[in-house]
């Protein structure tokens, strides 16, 4: 029985994980990633952190993993009350684990937020986080020319690092025309930094940025050739389109936290301000299940920084918990003010950059809806015709959302299509009924059918992150628990040479 | 008259009333075939049950579903298949068992083809190699449930209102004459309870006791394959299950393919109340018995599990038909498992007694005050 | 460099890449087609989430292309409907 299991090992899930163990809990990370870092740090083998902001933070993260148990390419599928944690290990010959813990901190993250239009599932259309994930991760250029579109800040740094990498970016294609959040920005030092460096950037590599526009339509025989793009009205319809060459399209409406895990287990959950369903958590990252705390994007999608504040209050409030190991109170004061302001951004760029129903009427009858059983908008309607009031229902009467991806992918839409047609907008329990997935991850009959108590294995991992002691992923106690002896400073911000928050 | 509920129960009772020349709403708490039809396989059986008032009742219904099915567009509207029943036995004991049971069936006008274990290859090429022997049902069939329920609604033309409750009844003496909702009250000459799991709660609602519990069932589904499995396959133990009364977990595979192409692997039983939590353990077992049958399943990845609550009565027997204690009351639930196979006879039979009509079958068995009252 | 052998043709790709990662790079993009409407699919998230990717490594059918690892050797399809 560990002390914490953290699920997710992302910019979240590494500060909580790293945090906890430094306060001296025995630590497992359990994450489905081949290296640590979730999406917002992917990298590749050979990384030199020059694609990414905030590299130093991750790095010394990093380095700061032979405090725990570090289990990459484990995929959790099912956590009970209690806890125990399955998970599937292995990216081919999968092998079932279990680990026990009195604490779980969910730190699962997002994935895009995808909209449908005639012809996205055309080959080559890929989604924004999918495009950059392949750069990052595989230094693989998704294309030779690239269009750029959806909602929100995360469209410029795909843009400009697919240009960085050699690929002609036909445009960028912002639905929202957010001009009052630039004076939001201006007001954040980092982040006015980081728009000015886009800017530049886009001016560098000739990338026409336009606000105010969407794809609206994919065309091509077997794989993308070619996109309508349109400008938007106020009421988000087209009023002006034409045609752009490429041969890839990446496209992202903001992001779907990945709930799986604490809808297993009970939580409770909220609405966000970007329509997202999210964890409601604490001040202290407590979830309504006692034991389970969430952190980073899960309650709420707010970016890396914020998730490494949050992900920190979590690892400290884990400490407290099970350990009687008492934080020091300016360092917290200083980290819970830092998530009150970084959330507050959060906020204001979701007002900024909405999903504008627009979508909605830009679709044609035999437009695909769910990607995995091929269910049109045309069959979500006559769901509704048949008394589908609710997402739920109507993926019942429809298919759509039943297939591999279970709804990750369409559950947003489906949401929106199922709920207007009944002449209302979706509410947290329409997203909610779309968000239940008792099975996270495939799980091959054999290995359900087995439950022998199986111990993580030692893991091959990349070399910076082995444990130092070689001595098969158990957890290395760096002292002797007691919070306040931590040199690196994990509960003692001040000292300026801080894992997570240099700043 | 009202229908409370808007499952495959509810909506074969609207239908055939609807039919019979009534004005009919339904009434639906939550969506159409939210509840436990929502969960269900689509199991239209006559194999798993003995002679008796239940399988009387699932021959009827069995002829009701071919009509329908034959009905303008219905049958493909609801993926309506006769695929037929395989079961399969172990052990020579459980095939001689089969044998047994079939020959009573038999007698009750049940088709019932004895298979050799050399003979199930045939049947079901990927069964395991070692099985002792099977009997073949052909008139087990099988509907996609949630469609079933929302077409029969569509085509009984009744008022469907959901995402309303039905708070209590409304009374004329003793007499039971509409419902009062949360949306205001419904007069009706008749009121039907086809609530499923939650009919015991109506039923108090117009102070009579109907004896109605919930039994989970987990069902897990597949990843998509080609078609790996033609039949609807179980193993002997099933009816056992099926007839139990013993509280814990009980579960025995029912493994079906379906037209999407996923793999329904159904039937952990238990009596736990309404808890929704995932049971691994009942997963776990559903997952072993299916490998039993099917080796092959081994390399197959589940990809989604649910779970739903069978309203089942002390005797597993239906509550149909007009209750004396509320004149206006007709109860139409506690089909158990089986409320989707059920389905039509209760809807044929319950709208031949609100019409004055001699019902097909005898509804003694059904009726809803055969139950001791509770102190 | 090594090299995957994607229906029958060699394809490069560089250590820590994912196959669905070096199937892109080589142009390839799409490998199996979809089982109601044939429809061709590819990359679509990259990180696990839409399973669009779904091939098949060393007789290992239904892996996501972009979670798991190339290594030196590998025999990948892709092929039927949701193969």
């Amino acid at each position: 029985m560990r002390d914490v299991v953290v699920i997710g090992a992302g910019p979240a899930g590494l500060a909580a994980a790293v945090t906890a163990a430094t306060a001296g809990l025995d630590v497992a990370l359990v994450d489905a990633g081949r290296r640590p870092g979730g999406q917002y740090y992917r990298h590749h083998a050979a990384e030199t952190g020059a694609l990414h902001h905030g590299w130093d933070a991750f790095v010394r993260l990093r380095d700061a993993l032979d405090r725990l148990t570090y289990l990459p390419g484990h995929r959790v599928w099912n956590v009970e009350d209690g806890f125990t944690v399955h998970a599937l290990a292995g990216d081919r010959d999968e092998r079932p684990v279990r680990i026990d813990a009195r604490t779980v901190i969910v730190a699962t993250g997002a994935h895009d937020r995808s909209l449908p239009f005639p012809g996205w599932d055309l080959p080559g259309v890929l989604t924004a986080g999918g495009a950059q994930a392949l750069l990052k991760g595989d230094r693989v250029t998704a294309g030779e020319r690239v269009v750029v579109a959806g909602t929100g800040p995360f469209l410029l740094p795909v843009a400009t690092g697919l240009a960085g990498a050699g690929a002609t970016v036909a445009g960028v294609f912002e639905g929202n025309r957010p001009y009052g959040f630039a004076r939001r920005v201006a007001g954040h030092a980092d982040k006015l930094r980081e728009a000015v460096g886009y800017a530049a950037l886009l001016v560098r590599y000739r990338i026409p940025y336009r606000t105010g526009h969407a794809v609206v339509a994919a065309h091509g025989d077997g794989r993308v050739e070619a996109v309508t793009v349109a400008r938007l009205d106020r009421d988000g319809a087209s009023v002006r389109e034409r045609v752009i060459v490429c041969d890839t399209v990446a496209v992202g409406y903001g992001f779907t936290p990945q709930l799986e895990i604490p809808v297993q287990l009970g939580c409770a959950t909220r609405m966000d301000a970007d329509g997202s369903l999210v964890v409601v958590a604490d001040a202290a990252q407590r979830t309504s299940v006692p034991g389970v705390y969430a952190a980073g994007e899960t309650t709420g999608v707010g970016g890396a920084q914020l998730s490494l504040v949050e992900g920190e209050l979590a690892g400290l409030a884990a400490a407290e918990a099970l350990g009687g190991i008492a934080a020091d109170p300016a360092g917290v004061r200083r980290l819970v003010a830092r998530r009150r302001r970084l959330r507050a951004f959060a906020e204001a760029m979701h007002r900024a950059y909405p999903v504008h129903p627009g979508w909605m009427d830009r679709l044609r009858d035999d437009t695909i809806v769910c990607r995995c059983e091929e269910v049109t908008r045309g069959r979500i309607a006559e769901a509704a015709g048949l008394g589908a009031t609710d997402p739920r229902s109507a993926k019942l009467l429809s298919r759509a959302g039943m297939g591999w991806c279970q709804g990750r992918v369409c559950g947003y839409a489906t949401s929106w299509l199922a709920a207007s047609a009944c002449g209302r907008s979706p509410g947290p329990d329409d997203l909610l009924g779309t968000a239940r997935r008792p099975i996270a991850q495939p799980v091959r009959l054999r290995d359900l059918a087995d439950d022998a108590p199986v111990r993580p294995h030692e893991v091959a991992q990349d070399p910076p992150v082995r444990p130092r002691d070689g001595a098969g992923g158990r957890p290395v106690r760096p002292r002797d628990g007691t919070l306040r002896a931590g040199p690196e400073g994990a509960v003692r911000p001040r000292d300026g040479n801080h894992p997570i928050n240099p700043a | 008259m009202v229908v409370v509920g808007g499952g495959v129960v509810g909506a074969a009772c609207a239908y055939y009333a609807a039919r019979a020349g009534l004005t009919v709403t339904v009434i639906e708490r939550g969506a159409v075939a939210g509840g436990t039809t929502g969960a269900g396989e689509g199991n239209l059986l006559v194999s798993d049950k003995e002679p008796g008032p239940e399988l009387e009742l699932a021959l009827f219904s069995s002829a009701r579903w071919t009509e329908l099915a034959a009905e303008d567009g219905l049958g493909a509207a609801f993926e309506y298949e006769t695929k037929g029943g395989l079961v399969v036995a172990e052990t020579e004991e459980g095939a001689a068992g089969l044998e047994e049971l079939a020959v009573r069936q038999r007698a009750a006008g049940v088709d019932a083809v004895a298979v050799p274990a050399s003979g199930l290859p045939g049947y079901e090429p990927h069964l395991a190699p070692d099985l002792a022997g099977g009997m073949f049902y052909p008139q087990d069939a099988q509907v996609q449930p949630m469609l079933a329920a929302a077409h029969l609604l569509r085509a009984s033309k009744a008022e469907v209102r959901t995402g309303v409750t039905v708070t209590g009844m409304l009374r004329s003496g003793d007499r039971v004459t509409g419902v009062r909702t949360d949306r205001g009250d419904l007069p009706a000459g008749a009121v039907v309870n086809a609530a499923g799991t939650w009919g015991g709660e109506v039923a108090a609602l117009a102070g009579v006791t109907v004896p109605i519990l919930p039994r989970r069932g987990f069902i897990l589904v597949t990843e998509p394959l080609p078609s790996l499995i033609r039949h609807k396959v179980y193993a002997a133990e099933y009816v056992a299950d099926v007839a139990s009364d013993d509280e814990g977990l009980e579960s025995s595979a029912v493994v079906e393919g379906t037209p999407s192409g996923t793999i329904l692997i159904g039937a952990s039983r238990e009596r736990v109340g309404f808890d929704r939590t995932l049971s691994l353990p009942a997963l776990r077992r559903l997952a072993r018995q299916a490998i039993r049958l099917f080796p092959a399943l081994a390399d197959v990845a589940a990809i989604r599990a649910y779970c739903g609550f069978r309203p089942y009565c002390p005797d597993h027997l239906p509550v149909i038909g007009p209750d004396p204690r509320a004149e206006g009351l007709l109860h139409a639930c506690g089909h158990e498992g089986a409320g989707i196979g059920l389905a039509a006879a209760t809807g044929h039979l319950l709208a031949q007694s609100l019409t004055g009509a001699r019902p097909d079958l005898d509804l003694g068995p059904f009726r809803p005050d055969r139950f001791p009252e509770q102190p | 460099m090594s090299q995957i052998v994607f229906e029958g043709r060699p394809v490069p790709f560089e250590p820590g890449q994912s196959i669905g990662a070096a199937l892109t790079a080589a142009g390839i993009r799409s490998w199996r087609t979809t089982r109601f409407g044939g429809r061709p699919r590819g990359l679509f998230c990259g990180i696990g989430v839409c399973f669009d990717c779904l091939i098949t490594v060393n007789g290992r059918p239904s892996l996501r292309a972009c979670m798991v690892e190339a290594r030196p050797g590998d025999v990948v399809q892709g092929g039927g409907p949701d193969a």
